[in-house]
């Protein structure tokens, strides 16, 4: 676990001052953050709120009619600690509405489909609130690809996109999150029972190290497996990056002009002049 | 005859990405603020006149050192020495990170950063080309040198300036956070020890001045500092925030440094200059 230790108080100012900032650049002084009562979310919302103010936060939990009620209780939990208005917005009518028409739809259509739900209720509240949204995913999911694209992926700034999800859970306890929130097991809580360990097959602790050495350190998955992993587990981790590349990068545009946007015309994204 | 001493200022700000205009504003400003003071020197960050993380920005907020921008600071060190930094265009329309040193109303010193980071998070070498050279220019106290962040990952740099008498390394950077275990940023670690024993070894004054602010998701860490080659690490600015660092550099430090272990009078050039020469041509 060492490797991936956080300097929290200083990952904490880091995070504070990139939220202010980049939503200071856009014009924007007030955030929404899509609150599951996770340890994700949780988090996010903390920031949000040392960030910019408890009154300049709106967390929205979204609920469809299986989510568990400890999630959502979770989710008012961290409202109420943190001063910040929690609207709730269940998405069991329009989910509903939509797979009467297709019955047949499995676990993952349906799952995806309240991902991107919600994702298109925090963009419309945003608008309505006149601020940005806020990410909740980690780097963990961001590089299996254990996310669905376009749903809880989507935000306007991410403070959590480069923390592992151990590393989540450290900051979250470094900054008070409930410990009940940090402490339970983590779920997309799309049906009752769902784990993300039991469907992914493997722990964060364990992923999250092999995560480490790959990606941050660079190291060939053979020398990855001689610290302690087994080669089939490190090759599988890999495999999933791979195969999710798709998921973090925009599409792929026909290259046909002289300069074609993200090829060849490069501005950064705060850009003021 | 050089001063005594040099009060200097780092001014560890955060440029706004491409105003170059509003960013000038703010040197002109921080430069009455110094004069005010009673400073004599003051240090602003790599690209302090546009902001870092450019990409195709570049040639928008090229400068030539004949604009108005250049020559209404360089207006300015009639009162007060400066140091800033900018894209520099050539007659011939190649792009540099280049820094200015400016003094009594005259460009009196401009560097092109030598080495370019194009790897990992960097991607300058696409945008800008490479200086190719590193001289040293007189001040009020005694001969410097200029070096933007990446040219001191290269020893030989500060090495041929300090063959040049150099007195004063002023170092100024843009570089990003990495890094976040325990015990404060990896990056920053690195930089104090570099930064340390250049002076150390070198028996040189150092100034290192670094922005702060966020683009494009890249945090900028600052901690500008000050070190003598008598006692090491002079003074630190707080890392992330705006804020300025004022330090006064005794040349006394130099001449105690240099009688005690005489590394500069030991040098041996002759004998480096050979052994490079012998293996360029190998």
């Amino acid at each position: 676990m060492s490797e991936l230790a956080l300097d929290c108080e200083l990952v904490t100012q880091v995070l504070e001052r990139f939220i202010r900032e980049e939503l200071a650049k856009f014009g924007f002084a007030k955030g929404v953050v899509g609150l599951s009562g996770g340890v994700d979310s949780s988090l996010s919302a903390y920031l949000a709120a040392r960030a910019l103010g408890a009154k300049n936060v709106t967390a929205i939990t979204m609920p469809y009619k299986t989510s568990s009620p400890e999630s959502e209780a979770d989710a008012r939990l961290v409202a109420e600690t943190l001063g910040i208005s929690l609207l709730r917005i269940a998405i069991t009518p329009q989910i509903d509405a939509y797979f009467e028409r297709f019955p047949e739809a499995d676990k993952r259509r349906r799952a995806n489909k309240m991902a991107r739900e919600r994702m298109t209720i925090l963009y419309d509240q945003s608008a309505a609130l006149g601020a940005l949204v806020i990410g909740t995913s980690n780097k963990t999911e961001a590089l299996l690809g254990y996310t669905t694209l376009w749903g809880d992926m989507a935000s306007a700034v991410n403070p959590l996109g480069d923390l592992y999800k151990t590393q989540v859970r450290q900051l979250a306890r470094h900054l008070g999150v409930p410990e009940r929130i940090v402490a339970k097991a983590p779920t997309a809580d799309l049906w009752p029972g769902q784990t993300d360990e039991g469907e992914l097959g493997f722990t964060y602790e364990e992923v999250d190290r092999a995560l480490y050495w790959l990606v941050d350190m660079r190291l060939r998955p053979q020398e990855v497996a001689a610290k302690g992993f087994s080669e089939a587990f490190v090759k599988r981790v890999w495999n999933m990056v791979r195969q999710s590349q798709f998921k973090r990068r925009l599409p792929p545009v026909a290259k046909l002009s002289r300069r074609s946007v993200d090829r060849d015309f490069r501005y950064p994204r705060d850009w003021e002049a | 005859m050089a001063e005594s001493v040099c009060r200097a200022r780092l001014v560890q700000f955060a440029p706004r990405l491409g105003a170059v205009e509003a960013n000038v504003e703010r040197h002109h400003t921080a430069l009455a603020a110094a004069t005010e003071a009673g400073r004599e020197l003051v240090v602003f960050p790599e690209l302090s006149l546009t902001g870092y993380y450019l990409r195709d920005l570049v040639s928008q907020v090229a400068l030539t050192p004949e604009s108005p921008a250049l020559r209404g600071l360089a207006e300015a060190s009639r009162h007060v020495d400066v140091v800033c930094g900018f894209v520099e265009e050539s007659p011939t329309c190649d792009l540099y990170c280049t820094a200015a040193y400016l003094s009594e109303g005259q460009i009196r010193h401009l560097h092109r950063k030598v080495y370019l980071p194009t790897y990992g998070m960097f991607d300058e070498g696409r945008y800008l080309s490479p200086g190719s050279e590193l001289r040293t220019f007189p001040t009020r106290w005694g001969p410097a040198g200029l070096l933007i962040c990446e040219d001191l990952w290269h020893p030989s740099a500060p090495y041929v300036l300090s063959r040049q008498g150099m007195d004063l390394l002023i170092a100024i950077s843009a570089s990003p956070l990495r890094g976040v275990q325990p015990g404060g940023p990896e990056i920053e670690a690195a930089y104090a020890r570099m930064l340390d024993t250049y002076a150390m070894l070198f028996q040189c004054h150092v100034l290192f001045c670094n922005r702060v602010g966020v683009e494009d998701g890249v945090t900028f860490w600052g901690g500008s500092r000050a070190f003598s080659p008598l006692t090491g690490e002079r003074a630190c600015a707080p890392l992330l925030e705006e804020t300025y660092l004022d330090v006064d550099l005794d040349r006394s430090d130099l001449r105690t440094a240099r009688l005690a272990t005489p590394l500069l009078a030991d040098e041996r050039f002759d004998l480096t200059l050979r052994a490079l020469e012998k293996i360029s041509r190998e």
